[in-house]
Parts: structure tokens; C-alpha cells; sequence
């Protein structure tokens, strides 16, 4: 029998199937701090390709890992075992665009970025924006169900897409959802999106293209004391506003992002939120008004209204730089993702500076507090021994804090490796039962990412047992 | 809420219906039926989320929700968990998006009588497989809603029907956002929401009248096409009224039966066999043969 990498070459020729030691190292990890082993990377360009690569890996009995640019921060994308990876980072294209009813197929390694810079011209966008939209792909968006600043008022990944073609992981390939609205039958599409590969393999999305702002305000306002600031957020929207985004950063991200990009930043202040509102005219001013006046309500020191697009962009590019910013406070950092009620954002808060503290590392926070999205990012050096552990025991403190609050494991990364044994926190054995019975329907032989999302043991040998009664339904 | 009871009446054994106000077809006949819980258990205005009991009627919730001037993205008749499991959206789809995207989590009851939790507390949510979004549409195969957690929107301050004999693609092109563009082959209706100075303002740049909303839709069948195939409608027999860059049809005619991939067809046998393997829930509804 040939081996598995000369299959694969048959099908890819030998420039897109790589199992040489640089490859392998490359693809054994992603842009979380894990790592696996793969033992051979293949590069597809078609959906026919993709086929054939699953084909080959199931008839050598070695799963497979769905990768698009690497830029997941859970782990997702990490071979745990030898796992084949089949990067769709070489399907690029945008294969058609219908621009009155802002849709378009694309094939799964285009990137955010590209995909709203190259449909620009149509007057539309797509609308999940990740702080990685430059390098991330859509099609580990939808693996993803990515989010950003402005899913507070368009909504996360799963809102944009309307269908998806797969290759199953037995091979067959299929569309889930459809260019319809209403595709007959169970929303197999919805429950792709976000699944993290363990499903199948999306090689063509069908994307919502969202319709550009016809203008747009774009706020800086700073706060002495942070629960001022996660007030006016409640505030905003208990009158009945969704801005299209609100994103807030304390001090010690302030001053970093201030000594990096100099925009005036108020580092002074214990907290800034970034307000942006979008829309015709007159609900435009109408909603600066009462955003401002809440903020007044709530002992605001300043309102900085950007006059121009170029402020615009150094006030976001503030927002978005916050994770260079830190290089220049230690070498290492750790980002974490959880979600809270937007009112329990200032308790919240609390509790991550006092574990912090306690484990003695520093933590800055820049998140999406519109939809109380938290970011925690703990700075660290991890050439000084025992850094590590203590940047993990904190991790899993806020994970842990974020939960009892009433929140969830995450809200745009995933669960991947990184959150997989802390499933538990948020769900039941039953629970975690119900979407081992989903993963199970797609993929009875666990070939698709295995190891990941569900805590072990997770197998679907116990459930594959059940008979099936004669007359059950279909 | 306490849904123990309500687990413990749909059980884990024998064939059981799940029934609502009957607003869209009822219960399965000759059937144990049980109905689930039913009240407002929390409503957070700064949240914009709202839990209640599946059983709630949607004219209790939309009253409640009305008083903090917000709303759900569910048609209003029936109830809650009804309007969920069967999934779909009402005409102001193109503004709102799906109704789908309305649940963030569910506490349902399988059919081993077990009370799971689906989806997340918060309006961001990314931990796990998403079964929120498999019950949607699923006609109570799969599990017995029990209760709820929905998003909520703002009510707009001013909304106002227009018509027009405008070609309703070039109405999708250039107005910002409308809410619903209607068409019938030859007028269109469009349903416009925000300010009142923009709407006006809108509305005058686009020569649109205000006008009632159609007076009545057809309701021989409830159509799903891609929505550039829409005019294709023009000339073919029956009445219709579309719902633009959306793709339902509400038309005179019964739809054209879909065409389902095997694959798709496995999919579904082998999720209801996992969920529901000796098919005692709303036995007999074969979810693929809806239309």
C-alpha cells in the first residue's frame, strides 16, 4: 500500500504536500502557545482537492485538521497527533458577488480584510472585524464564529453567513443552508458556523455583505473611575441604543498604547470607552447627544469627538494596536476571552486587578464592552522561572470569575484546546452529552479535528452503540 | 424557573406531542401532549435579553417588552417556543435578520426526560457547538423547549410604509437599511424605521408615498428562492408578494417541492437517531418535508 503522503501527492503534485521538518514544525501550532505534531500538510486549491485529501486520510485511518491563516489564539487549529493539515490558506478566491441583495461565495482562505478592501467598490463590507482581520481567513471565521468591535450592532460571524459547502468528514460534500432563506429541514449551517473543524471542511461560504455607513461619529471618553465608565455602557443601551461599537480600555493599555502610537490618548484617566455610531443624519446627532449626556450623567472628564476620518482612524488604530503596545512593557503576553453581563463589567473588572495582583503579574484590558466581551491581557516575561504557572492560575481564575458572574467561556476565540477541560464550569454532563450527540452525527469516527471543544473523554463509541428501533423517524 | 416538572411530564419513554396556542398547526394527533412552562422569568432591559418560559404567548412578551420600548425578532402570534421550533421569520426580515439569531439559550428536555442547556448567558457567545441554533426550525424532533433566553432590540422611534413603482432591485441598491421592500410583480412596499427626519428624507429622495402595508398576503404557500431569481416570478401563474433581498414568497400557489441532497438527508437521519433514537418526540413530523 502507498503511504499517505504519496497519496496525497498524487492527488496535489509534490509543490503542495509538504512533510519535511520546517513544514512540520510550522503547522504544528498557531498563534495561541500550543503545540502538536502533524505529520504531513497539504495545501488544496478546490473543493475536489479538499475531497481527495480527506479521502486519502481516511483510507490511511489518520485524522485530519482544518487550518486557514493560523491566527486562532485557542488552539484550534493545533495537530495534537499526528494529524494530516490541510491548509486552505491557497483558496483565495472570490467566487462570485450578487451586489443587490449583498452576497457573495467565497472560497474559505480569503481574507476579512481583502474580502471588504476588494468589495469596496460596491459600497458594502463584511461585517465581523476581528483585531486579526488583516492575516485571518473566513473560513476560520466561520470556524470561529469570529467576532469584533463592530459585532456589538451587526452581530458575530454566524449572522454573515448564509451557507456553506463542505466536505464531510467521510468525504461527501454538501451545501448547508442555501442562497434561499428558508433551506428545508434542521439549520445545519447554523450549527458549522463556530463548530472549530470538528464537523467537516467549509471550502465556499456564502457571505451577507453588510451595506457601508452612510456616516459615521466616532467618541473618546475617559472616566476617573472604571464603573463610571462600564455604566454609561449600560446606560447607552438601556436607552435603547446599539451603537456600532464600544470598546473600552483601562489605564495601564492607555498609557502603553499612548507611548506607542501618540495620539493624545487621556492616560491620566482610570478608563476610556471608544463610542462609534453609524447611520443616516439625523439619528446620527440624535444619538451623540444622548450618549454624551449619559456620559455626563456618569461624571465623564472629557468627550473627544473625532473631527476627521484621519482621527477617526488614530483613534481606532489605539484600539487595534494595543497588543503591539505591550511588547513594550514585557516580552510575553497572554490574551484571554471571556464574556459577562454588560452589568457586572465593574465587578467583574475588580476581580480580575485583585488576581492579578495576587499572582503578581500586570494586566491590561482592552475589550469589546458593548456586548461586556473582556480581554484581559496578562503581561508577563517568560524567561523568569515560575512565570508561566502563575500566568496560567490567574488564566483560569478569570475564566472562573467570568462564569460565576453569569457569563460564558468565550465570546469570539473558542474553545479549542485552550477551554476545552473548562467546559465543565458552563455546562452539564448532559449538557456537553447533547453536543458530543451533534459532533457524533457528523463525524461518527471522530476524524475531524479530534481532541477538541469537548473535554475527554468524549467518544462517540458508547452513543454509535444505540440501536436504532425499526419505525423510528426517517 | 423551575422545569423539573415539565421534564418530568414529557418523560423518558412513549410518544409525546409538545402543544402551543396552535397558531401553526398544532400538536401531533392521537398523542400524549404536554405544554411547556410558561411566564416572563426575567426581562434586563441593559442587557437587552429576556428570559421566559417556551409556553409564553408572544403577545404577553411583546406587551412586556413594549413597556421598555424593545421587542424580539419573532412574528407575533402563537407562542414563544412555537414561533422557535418552527422557525420563521416574520416580513421584517431584511431589516432585523432571521429569528434565529434571537435565541442565545435554551433549556430544553430531551427525549431521555433530561433538562439540557444550550447556548450561552450573555449576547456573545463562542463556548461549544451551538445547539441553540439546531433547535431552531427542528419542530420539537430534537427536544422540548422549556425555556428562553432571547435578544431584544429597540423599538424605533418612527416607522412608516411606503409604496412605489420603482424597480424594487433599484430600491435595494440605494435606500439605507429599509426594513422590508415588498414587491407583487408590479408595486412595492417598503417599510422604512429610525428618525422620523430620515425616514421622510428617504422616502422624498426615493419619489416613495406612504401607504398601508399589503392589505393581505397569499397564503397558497410560503415559498424559499434565492433572491435574484425573485423576478422570475413575473408572468408565471398566481398571485404574489415577495420579500426583496430576502427570498420568501408568499404566493397563491403551493411551493414547488424542495430538492434535498442525500448527504443532507443522512445528516438529518443520523442527528435525529443521536437526539431522539427511539423517535418518541412529535412522532411522525418529518422536518425535511416541510414547506
Amino acid at each position: 500500500m502507498s503511504s499517505l503522503t504519496d497519496d496525497l501527492i498524487a492527488v496535489l503534485g509534490r509543490d503542495r504536500v509538504h512533510d519535511g521538518v520546517a513544514h512540520r514544525s510550522l503547522y504544528r501550532k498557531d498563534a495561541s502557545n500550543m503545540e502538536g505534531a502533524t505529520s504531513v500538510v497539504c495545501l488544496p486549491r478546490t473543493t475536489d482537492e479538499v475531497r481527495a485529501c480527506v479521502e486519502s486520510a481516511n483510507r490511511h485511518g489518520v485524522p485530519f485538521v482544518a487550518r486557514g491563516s493560523g491566527t486562532g489564539l485557542a488552539g484550534g487549529a493545533v495537530p495534537l497527533d499526528g494529524e494530516v493539515v490541510i491548509s486552505l490558506s491557497r483558496m483565495t478566491d472570490i467566487v462570485s458577488v450578487d451586489p443587490v441583495n449583498r452576497r457573495a461565495w467565497v472560497q474559505p482562505g480569503v481574507l476579512n480584510l481583502d474580502l471588504s478592501n476588494q468589495l469596496q467598490h460596491l459600497g458594502v463590507h463584511f461585517a465581523p472585524d476581528p483585531s486579526s482581520q488583516q492575516t485571518c481567513s473566513i473560513g476560520g471565521n466561520v470556524a470561529n464564529n469570529s467576532g469584533g468591535p463592530h459585532c456589538l450592532a451587526e452581530g458575530v460571524t454566524n449572522a454573515h453567513v448564509l451557507a456553506v459547502k463542505v466536505v464531510l468528514p467521510d468525504g461527501s460534500v454538501t451545501v448547508l443552508g442555501g442562497d434561499d432563506p428558508e433551506p428545508v429541514g434542521y439549520d445545519l449551517r447554523g450549527v458549522f458556523v463556530g463548530s472549530e473543524g470538528m464537523l467537516g471542511i467549509a471550502t465556499e461560504v456564502c457571505v451577507k455583505l453588510t451595506q457601508n455607513y452612510p456616516a459615521v461619529r466616532t467618541m473618546l471618553m475617559d472616566f476617573a473611575d472604571v464603573s463610571d465608565g462600564a455604566a454609561t455602557v449600560s446606560g447607552i443601551i438601556a436607552a435603547g441604543m446599539v451603537p456600532a461599537a464600544i470598546e473600552m480600555m483601562d489605564q495601564l493599555c492607555l498609557e502603553a498604547v499612548e507611548a506607542y502610537i501618540h495620539a493624545g490618548l487621556p492616560v491620566e484617566s482610570a478608563a476610556a470607552l471608544l463610542v462609534e455610531v453609524v447611520g443616516l443624519p439625523h439619528e446620527l446627532e440624535h444619538q451623540v447627544e444622548r450618549i454624551v449626556a449619559i456620559a455626563h450623567e456618569h461624571r465623564v472628564n472629557d468627550v473627544r469627538v473625532a473631527q476627521d476620518e484621519a482621527e477617526r482612524q488614530l483613534l481606532w488604530k489605539g484600539r487595534k494596536s494595543a497588543f503591539g503596545a505591550i511588547a513594550n512593557i514585557e516580552p510575553d503576553y497572554y490574551l484571554h476571552d471571556t464574556v459577562v453581563p454588560r452589568s457586572k463589567l465593574p465587578d467583574v473588572l475588580e476581580q480580575i486587578y485583585e488576581i492579578a495582583r495576587r499572582h503578581e503579574l500586570q494586566v491590561l484590558n482592552v475589550f469589546h464592552a458593548g456586548d461586556g466581551n473582556l480581554h484581559p491581557l496578562l503581561v508577563y516575561d517568560a524567561r523568569i522561572p515560575g512565570t508561566i504557572e502563575r500566568v496560567h492560575a490567574a488564566g483560569r481564575e478569570i475564566v472562573e470569575a467570568s462564569v460565576a458572574a453569569g457569563g460564558a467561556l468565550s465570546g469570539e476565540h473558542g474553545i479549542g484546546l485552550e477551554k476545552r477541560d473548562y467546559m465543565h464550569l458552563m455546562f452539564s454532563d448532559v449538557d456537553l452529552a447533547a453536543q458530543n450527540a451533534l459532533r457524533c452525527a457528523f463525524d461518527p469516527e471522530m476524524r475531524a479535528n479530534p481532541g477538541k471543544v469537548l473535554p475527554s473523554p468524549s467518544s462517540c463509541a458508547e452513543i454509535n452503540a444505540i440501536p436504532k428501533p425499526e419505525g423510528a423517524w426517517i | 424557573m423551575d422545569l423539573t416538572e415539565f421534564a418530568e411530564e414529557v418523560g423518558a419513554a412513549g410518544p409525546v406531542t409538545i402543544a402551543g396556542l396552535a397558531t401553526r398547526g398544532g400538536p401531533v394527533d392521537g398523542v400524549r401532549t404536554v405544554m411547556a412552562p410558561t411566564g416572563i422569568e426575567a426581562f434586563t432591559p441593559d442587557e437587552m435579553t429576556v428570559r421566559c418560559g417556551a409556553g409564553t404567548p408572544m403577545e404577553e412578551l411583546d406587551d412586556a417588552l413594549a413597556r421598555h420600548g424593545q421587542a424580539v425578532v419573532i412574528p407575533p402570534t402563537g407562542t414563544v417556543g412555537g414561533a422557535l421550533a418552527v422557525g420563521r421569520s416574520g416580513l421584517r426580515r431584511l431589516g432585523y435578520g432571521p429569528m434565529r439569531d434571537a435565541l442565545l439559550q435554551a433549556r430544553f428536555v430531551n427525549a431521555a426526560g433530561e433538562l439540557v442547556t444550550a447556548g450561552g448567558p450573555t449576547v456573545k457567545n463562542v463556548s461549544g457547538f451551538d445547539l441553540c441554533r439546531l433547535l431552531v426550525g427542528s419542530w420539537g424532533t430534537l427536544g422540548f423547549l422549556a425555556e428562553v433566553l432571547l435578544r431584544t432590540r429597540p423599538l424605533s422611534a418612527f416607522e412608516q410604509w411606503f409604496t412605489s413603482t420603482a424597480d424594487p432591485d433599484q430600491l435595494l441598491r440605494s435606500l439605507y437599511r429599509p426594513t422590508s421592500v415588498l414587491w407583487d410583480g408590479s408595486h412595492a412596499w417598503i417599510l422604512l424605521e429610525g428618525h422620523r427626519d430620515d425616514v421622510l428624507a428617504q422616502a422624498a429622495e426615493h419619489d416613495l408615498t406612504p401607504a398601508d402595508p399589503p392589505a393581505e398576503l397569499p397564503t397558497g404557500g410560503r415559498w424559499s428562492m434565492p433572491p435574484s431569481e425573485l423576478a422570475s416570478l413575473v408572468g408565471r401563474d398566481g398571485r404574489f408578494v415577495a420579500e426583496m433581498g430576502v427570498g420568501i414568497v408568499h404566493h397563491e400557489r403551493p411551493a414547488p417541492a424542495p430538492t434535498v441532497d442525500a448527504s443532507i438527508v443522512e445528516l438529518h437521519r443520523r442527528i435525529k437517531a443521536r437526539f431522539d433514537p427511539t423517535g418518541r418526540l412529535n412522532p411522525g413530523v418529518d422536518v425535511l418535508a416541510r414547506s
